[in-house]
């Protein structure tokens, strides 16, 4: 007897890291943190892994983002050049200290600061909530790309007066008060900081929300 | 002229400023040697261990202003290990027991101890200006020295140095009486400062132009300060994040509409892109703009900005401008002359730069003659392309990501796009090269780059035909610096009389040999020739076979160094 189309992968049951099957890595791709500008490909889902592997992706970052150690030398042929896995001294050339105090640090500072800050992400008419982990993300255009591929909805270019305008959708969210707030008002560190949870509101809705 | 008066002579060699012609004066004959000698109050001095400071005061009796570099290029990407040396110490005792009128001093690369700092402040009373660039090993207690001491300060110019933040109030320390300020940059310092101190140094400062705030002075503060400094020429924001008080933005706004006469912007260490919108008063008469450090701005207000920016002349920014900002850059700045594109880490993949943005900004901006470009991938017809459209390149910089990518389109090496750009831009002085390259493209750069002084290498070549193609080509060349390319010992003494004529020459992870680093430095007393050998112990004498990690060697007539730490060994 033939399996053939009862698909059984999607409801199999297994053991594995979140966004391990093929079609799950192609949605996930675009909100993995992917970084081909850094002498390193580092390919994630956007979830961690279990706490000791997560220990080794940090140091993994920190070894490709900020020091840049190179495994060179004696086994290594000096001239292969490098291949985008590869981790390189030097390269790209950038100074140390635009390196150490610029964008990409600042970043990494924030990341060690935080743990993992899961939220409940709600949208209307879905069947159930999802979380997501806000100190995955650095800014709100990535935060907003992962929502809209979680989602499979879009958002409207953000500007103060209007908010989200020209879509369907937009971010809101709770904040300490326990008012609702449009996503992208204040600067990241503080939304972060006060967002307890987000919901995916319809653009009428969302009018009506404080913009000033 | 050899009936003029010494008097007359000396009144014209006033007129001449610059270090090569008064280079080129002293040699024409002994009395202009000597003439020149004596009245020459700046001098440059690009590696500070190719001469002694004694040998230099007793040339230069008049010296007034120093300019010293001393770690190697390569050290600003980690490749040189710590405690290699550049010290300034002994520059500084050697001027001030000279009794040196020492007015001002330029460091790069160096190692500024506080001790040195210290010295600095209270040797020299008429000293004036101290800019330092890509330092380290100072602290602001060093600051406070010169703050407290430098009765006469008017330049205090802190570029990207690394400096370790003591809770001491070094800004506390500039004097009431200090009215003197002209520039002060602390933009690279991490610590807090007291913004009431600032604002009362920057109330009696009537002759400040440049002001540049680290971090740590917020939004309201720099409004402030802004409001006694409407003169301001010369603007690095510190922090720019919205402030929950809607008043004191509006306020910003307002004192940015009176500083009329900002033509230069920079900082933005932190930044959200609602504050940006609080600049757009003084853009339309920026001639340079840096928001290479600004983190997180989105392509779009990138773009909104620059579209207000007609004037540029100079243009630091990260890739997340993307090739379209690009476009509108070429669209707007029709004035460009320097182009800077900083790689960030965290983009979505269409905010990239390619090549695509690069023809762009060649096509609307004729006047390019500077460029640093960090990109995902360039290919030939675009340089190609680049090349015929701005032939005015004086530095050209190349940093292709994948440090080894061949043209996308093609797959093919990028030889004959570097080559167009050589043969087109006959002025051209600093290359930086980068992407799948052959010998072929150092064939083109030797026949064609007839003032090319400084040539960067990396991942590149062959064979040793390759360097010896630009050795023997280049007759200008002064530095030459590379690393992992497969250039050995033929290629290193070929020519050994060349390396007297250039400034320096460092080779990383290629395939030069102890012993032919030996035979060399046997040859050319004048020459030093150090080897770093981090791996082994110290007093374990290498393989004459064995490949040299990196070398680096410089003429010099100082002879050996005694400053040298274990790892280095001058041959």
């Amino acid at each position: 007897m033939e399996k053939v189309g009862l698909n059984l992968e999607a409801t199999e049951l297994r053991l594995g890291l979140p966004g391990s099957a093929d079609e799950h890595d192609e949605k996930l791709s675009s909100c993995s943190y992917s970084s081909s500008s850094s002498s390193s490909v580092v390919i994630r889902s956007n979830k961690r892994s279990s706490p000791e592997e997560s220990i080794d992706d940090e140091e993994e970052l920190k070894s490709n983002k900020r020091t840049m150690i190179s495994h060179h030398n004696d086994d290594q042929d000096k001239n292969v050049p490098p291949s985008k896995a590869q981790v390189v001294v030097g390269w790209p050339p950038i100074r140390s200290y635009r390196k150490n105090n610029g964008v990409q640090q600042q970043q990494q500072e924030q990341k060690k600061k935080g743990e993992e800050v899961y939220v409940k992400v709600s949208m209307a008419g879905a069947p159930y909530l999802r979380k997501i982990d806000l100190n995955f993300y650095n800014t709100y255009q990535q935060l907003l790309l992962a929502l809209e591929n979680m989602f499979n909805c879009t958002f409207g270019e953000y500007s103060e007066r209007e908010g989200y305008n020209g879509s369907e959708f937009a971010p809101t969210y709770e904040d300490k008060d326990g008012d609702w707030m449009l996503v992208g008002d204040v600067p990241w560190n503080m939304f972060i900081s006060s967002c307890k949870r987000l919901r995916i509101v319809k653009e009428s809705e969302a009018k009506g929300l404080g913009c000033l | 002229m050899n009936y003029f008066p010494d008097e007359v002579i000396e009144h014209i060699f006033e007129y001449v400023g610059s270090h090569r012609d008064r280079n080129a004066l002293s040699l024409v004959c002994r009395s202009w040697y000597r003439i020149e000698r004596c009245t020459r109050e700046k001098v440059f001095i690009g590696n500070c261990y190719s001469i002694t400071p004694e040998r230099l005061i007793q040339r230069f009796p008049s010296l007034k202003s120093l300019t010293l570099k001393g770690k190697p290029h390569f050290a600003d990407f980690s490749l040189v290990p710590h405690g290699w040396g550049g010290f300034v110490y002994p520059w500084i005792e050697a001027l001030a027991k000279g009794k040196v009128a020492l007015e001002e001093l330029r460091l790069k690369r160096m190692v500024v101890s506080d001790e040195s700092l210290e010295l600095l402040s209270r040797a020299f009373p008429n000293f004036k200006s101290l800019v330092l660039v890509s330092c380290e090993e100072f602290t602001t207690d060093g600051l406070a020295a010169i703050a407290a001491n430098c009765k006469w300060l008017r330049e205090l110019d802190l570029q990207e140095n690394e400096v370790d933040d003591h809770k001491g109030q070094w800004l506390s320390c500039f004097p009431d009486s200090c009215t003197s300020l002209v520039s002060l940059n602390f933009a690279c310092l991490k610590g807090e400062i007291n913004t009431g101190v600032l604002e009362r140094l920057v109330a009696r400062s009537p002759n400040l132009k440049s002001l540049r705030l680290n971090r740590s002075v917020p939004l309201d503060a720099l409004q402030r300060i802004l409001a006694r400094a409407p003169q301001l020429v010369d603007l690095g924001v510190g922090s720019l994040v919205h402030d929950p008080a809607m008043e004191t933005f509006a306020k910003l706004m307002t004192t940015m509409n009176k500083c009329k006469s900002i033509t230069s912007l920079s900082g933005f260490l932190e930044v959200t892109p609602r504050c940006l919108t609080a600049m757009y008063p003084i853009l339309p008469k920026l001639t340079s703009l840096n928001l290479s450090y600004a983190a997180g701005i989105p392509g779009s207000d990138l773009i909104k900005l620059i579209r207000h920016c007609k004037k540029l002349q100079r243009l630091w920014i990260m890739d997340s401008i993307g090739d379209k900002g690009l476009g509108v850059v070429a669209n707007t700045c029709k004035e460009l002359q320097e182009l800077r594109v900083f790689p960030s880490d965290n983009i979505g993949q269409h905010a990239a730069v390619t090549e695509k943005g690069l023809v762009a900004i060649s096509m609307g901006c004729p006047k390019l003659h500077s460029l640093l470009y960090f990109c995902h991938q360039m290919t030939n017809a675009a340089l190609i392309t680049v090349a015929k459209n701005c032939p005015n390149f004086i530095r050209f910089r190349l940093a292709i990501l994948d440090a080894t990518k061949p043209d996308p389109d093609t797959n093919q090496p990028l030889d004959e796009g570097f080559g167009a750009i050589v043969q087109s831009c006959r002025r051209l002085r600093r290359l930086s090269l980068s992407g799948q390259l052959t010998d072929k493209v150092f064939l083109y750069i030797g026949m064609y780059a007839e003032q090319l002084e400084m040539l960067s290498i990396a991942f590149a070549g062959e064979s040793d035909k390759g360097m010896l193609y630009v050795l023997n080509g280049c007759k200008k060349l002064r530095k030459l610096e590379i690393r992992d390319c497969p250039f050995g010992n033929t290629a290193l003494l070929t020519d050994v009389g060349k390396y007297e004529t250039m400034r320096s020459l460092w080779m990383s992870s290629c395939e030069v040999t102890v012993g032919a680093c030996k035979v060399l430095a046997m040859k050319m007393p004048r020459l030093n020739v150090e080897i770093f050998n981090e791996n082994e112990p110290a007093d374990c004498e290498p393989d004459d076979v064995q490949k040299v990690e990196k070398m680096y060697l410089y003429r010099t007539l100082a002879g050996k160094r005694k400053d040298a730490p274990e790892y280095v060994w001058t041959l």
